[in-house]
């Protein structure tokens, strides 16, 4: 069944089976995943948090990306406000597939084990914050942040859907102002908690920069695809042009370069004081095959971008954008495995069956939240003021 | 009127508004006019493909000069620290290349910024200290609310009549002679005014 479309209401009237195909094989890969919970949970739990952390990044880039669009008063991104702003309200529904993480904060987090705890002075100093209740508690509050943030966002924007009022415009600007430090602190302390607790000795202030910088990366590969799929579609063809995706892209440039600098940022001053308790982490991963999935991450997450994107040609082809966002995408996975597996598989990489599961368990689920949504509404912020001049928007 | 074609270096008409100055220059680029300028108080959209631009070769400089900031950088720093004068610092090898990054990128910013700022300079013909067109006592409105645009004299295709008429049936609200001395435009250069 073919994807149907209202060119004057700007409603998707026939859906398709996406989100069918994307609950089954979310529904199927959770299923198969949970069996492999019972012949290797500790695989198993790694595995669901690295595909939880990937989906949840991407939830966290639509969030990031309205409160910009926002903040800024920006023209040119209106015609993909709808998109970022469904990503946005799938986020907070990811409380649910945090689930299976807090099943297995004991083979996670080795800080949960009080004994281990008791006899590790490190730890042992760290307990104020790293224990289980505050854990839970900073978990609920990052969710709760980011539900009323999506909550008000969207639904301001749904409200304008029917008459558009300076008042709402205003509205989502003064929410979105704070709404972006408390982003930034959810962000950097979801990170800190989630991730770099896996190795709870270890510290780096930047890490939640690191991780936000392949965040936006991801969000933005992420839109570069949905359009190109509802393009495809002959939807929006002609209200998503190339001037957007020439914007689209030169962000895509810009993070990039943004991502490189963190990741080079936080490698350079732990090198450089070479402290042995701060380099154990690289170190971690510059053995046996580790050190080769550092090198693709250095090269497939920096130079090979950096050097086919550099053009302005590149930026306008939708074949190479395609091409580069999946290619993004890939090594934003590669990225967060990188992040967490060493910490499990110590001697060298090893992917397993459970990886690419529960990639797809999670992303069918998340896909089907955002498609059934995303066909439930107008699929462009049809009354916004400024709606008539970025479909016209060039760059000069 | 003194009327030395020599001292006369370009014609000069407005145009009540950006439309029309988009119109006037796609029928300049049409017939072929070279050696044309348009002014106006903020960028028209469009007005590179009006006038027959190309696209600008600016990206190219910048390109070029950064990576020899970033070259340069490396070598330069090979050379101090592994070759000239080598000196051990918190125990890491004279070539290290994670030390020496950050003066890498600063260098390759740098020169772009350098490429960027001065070939944009060149491209623009600046600094230009004077253009005749400041002896035109109406240009003054190309910063507020006039849209201008001047053939020169060095157009194969300058003929002061030709172009006078091209303007005018080109809807232009006022022509002028644009001449090399001021004295000489005080003299009256104005062909038309409606």
């Amino acid at each position: 069944m073919k994807t149907k479309f209202n060119r004057d209401t700007f409603r998707i009237t026939e859906a398709g089976n996406i989100g069918k195909f994307a609950l089954i094989a979310g529904v199927a890969g959770l299923a198969i995943s949970a069996a492999g919970y019972l012949t290797d949970s500790k695989q198993f739990f790694y595995s669901y948090l690295t595909a939880f952390t990937f989906w949840a990044t991407i939830g966290l880039g639509g969030l990031f990306f309205t409160m910009l669009h926002h903040l800024t008063s920006a023209t040119w991104s209106v015609v993909l406000r709808r998109m970022t702003e469904t990503v946005m309200a799938t986020l907070p529904m990811l409380i649910i597939l945090f689930l299976p993480v807090v099943l297995g904060m004991h083979d996670l987090y080795h800080w949960t084990h009080k004994d281990v705890v008791e006899h590790d002075a490190v730890l042992k100093s760290k307990e104020a914050y790293l224990n289980m209740p505050f854990f839970f508690i900073r978990t609920a509050l990052y969710f709760v942040v980011w539900f009323l943030l999506s909550r008000t966002l969207y639904n301001s924007s749904l409200q304008e859907d029917q008459a558009s009022s300076p008042e709402l415009t205003m509205k989502m600007k003064r929410v979105s102002a704070p709404g972006m430090v408390l982003f930034g602190l959810t962000l950097t302390f979801a990170s800190f908690d989630w991730l770099m607790s896996l190795d709870p000795h270890w510290y780096s202030t930047i890490y939640g920069v690191y991780v936000f910088s392949g965040t936006v990366l991801a969000i933005l590969s992420f839109i570069i695809l949905l359009a190109q799929y509802l393009r495809k579609q002959e939807i929006l063809e002609d209200v998503v042009t190339v001037e957007h995706y020439h914007d689209l892209g030169k962000l895509l440039f810009a993070f990039t370069v943004f991502w490189a600098y963190i990741a080079f940022s936080q490698f350079m001053l732990i090198w450089y004081a070479n402290i042995p308790e701060e380099t154990l982490f690289f170190d971690h991963r510059w053995h046996g095959s580790w050190k080769a999935v550092s090198m693709i991450i250095l090269f497939g997450h920096f130079v090979v971008p950096f050097v086919v994107l550099l053009t302005r040609a590149a930026k306008r082809n939708l074949l190479i954008l395609k091409v580069m966002s999946v290619w993004l995408l890939v090594m934003h996975w590669v990225d967060i495995y990188w992040l967490v597996m060493p910490n499990l598989h110590k001697e060298g990489a090893v992917v397993t069956w459970m990886d690419i599961t529960t990639m797809i368990g999670v992303g069918g689920l998340f896909i089907w939240l955002f498609w059934n949504r995303f066909v439930s509404q107008p699929i462009v912020p049809v009354k916004d003021p400024k709606f008539a001049a970025s479909v016209q928007f060039e760059n000069i | 009127m003194s009327e030395k074609k020599g001292s006369i270096v370009g014609i000069l008409a407005e145009f009540e508004n950006p439309a029309a100055l988009v119109k006037a220059a796609s029928a300049l680029r049409d017939n072929g006019f070279k050696d044309f300028d348009c002014y106006t108080p903020f960028p028209v959209h469009g007005m590179d493909r009006a006038m027959g631009l190309k696209r600008s070769k600016l990206g190219f400089v910048v390109g070029i000069m950064g990576l020899l900031g970033g070259s340069g950088g490396l070598l330069m720093q090979w050379w101090m620290s592994a070759v000239d004068y080598p000196l051990v610092i918190s125990g890491k090898p004279f070539f290290s290349l994670p030390a020496f990054i950050p003066v890498v990128f600063e260098l390759t910013v740098l020169l772009s910024a350098f490429g960027a700022v001065f070939g944009m300079w060149h491209f623009n013909r600046l600094p230009q200290l004077h253009h005749p067109v400041f002896y035109s006592e109406r240009f003054s409105k190309a910063t507020d609310d006039g849209f201008f645009v001047a053939i020169e004299s060095t157009d194969p295709q300058f003929d002061v009549e030709k172009n006078q008429e091209l303007f005018q049936s080109l809807g232009a609200v006022h022509i002028e002679l644009l001449k090399e001395d001021e004295e000489e435009v005080k003299e009256e250069a104005v062909l038309e005014a409606v």
